[in-house]
């Protein structure tokens, strides 16, 4: 799994590439915390190239979306999900909790 | 068994680690049987990630984390439909009393507890769990063939 992070002026995007499960899910909580320790609460999440998620995955999201909508200083948005996952995120009723976007410039443009 | 031979299906037991690296190997296994079965790529997905999400719980809670100890795999295929069994000596649960997340709450009220569970429901189409002190614990998961689920 691969994670890069670009930081624009309003917000980070960060991309994950690979699979997300009980091993690497760690580093996930990892980015997103590098991210909201340096008080950066607007993130995308780009997951055009995530192969795989399971529920340590989506722990990861829920914990990250609670710290960035705080005091409403920012939220978690979601780009170009692919269908299995967002399958996954309807039947967990995560569709509700993160705004998704078709892809990174219409996410980017919504924070 | 003798179901099994009628068929001619090969029954295969691969027995991992209760590591979280293990996962990645214990989906190719149970992802080349689903394939192999003639399932398409939705229900490769779901099996995949019923058996990551059980795999997962028993490492966490059955061996109450990472170890050496075994998670004993074993894919039965037949004709309509994938039989999975999962077998570990750990603690046992009880599944009934594992709750079922409110997938309504809001962001505050949300909670993590019981999400895996949850999933391997919705994935697979028969869950059911038998904790035996002699044996070990056995997970039985099947998904149908072309059921759409």
């Amino acid at each position: 799994m691969e994670i890069t992070t670009q930081r624009f002026k309003h917000c980070d995007l960060l991309t994950v590439k690979g699979r997300v499960d009980s091993a690497t899910a760690p580093l996930l909580t990892q980015a997103l915390e590098a991210l909201t320790n340096d008080g950066r609460f607007k993130i995308v999440i780009d997951m055009s190239g995530l192969e795989y998620m399971s529920s340590a995955g989506f722990r990861v999201l829920l914990a990250g979306q609670r710290t960035c909508r705080r005091y409403n200083r920012g939220e978690i948005v979601l780009a170009a999900v692919p269908q299995r996952i967002r399958e996954a995120l309807e039947l967990i009723g995560f569709t509700e909790l993160f705004k998704s976007f078709d892809n990174t410039t219409a996410a980017v443009g919504s924070l | 068994m003798a179901v099994e031979a009628a068929f001619g299906c090969t029954m295969r037991t691969l027995i991992f680690p209760a590591r979280y690296s293990s996962l990645t190997e214990i989906r190719q296994f149970v992802g080349a049987a689903a394939r192999d079965g003639g399932m398409d790529d939705r229900e490769v997905y779901a099996v995949q990630l019923a058996v990551d999400e059980a795999c997962s719980n028993v490492i966490e809670h059955a061996y109450g984390g990472e170890g050496d100890e075994p998670i004993e795999i074993t894919c039965s295929p037949h004709p309509d439909r994938l039989m999975i069994i999962l077998r570990d000596y750990g603690r046992p649960f009880d599944p009934t009393a594992v709750p079922q997340p409110d997938i309504k709450a809001d962001l505050s009220r949300r909670g993590v507890g019981g999400l895996g569970l949850y999933l391997i429901r919705k994935m697979m189409d028969e869950v059911t769990y038998e904790a035996s002190s002699r044996a070990g614990n056995s997970l039985t998961m099947i998904k149908r063939k072309g059921g759409g689920g």
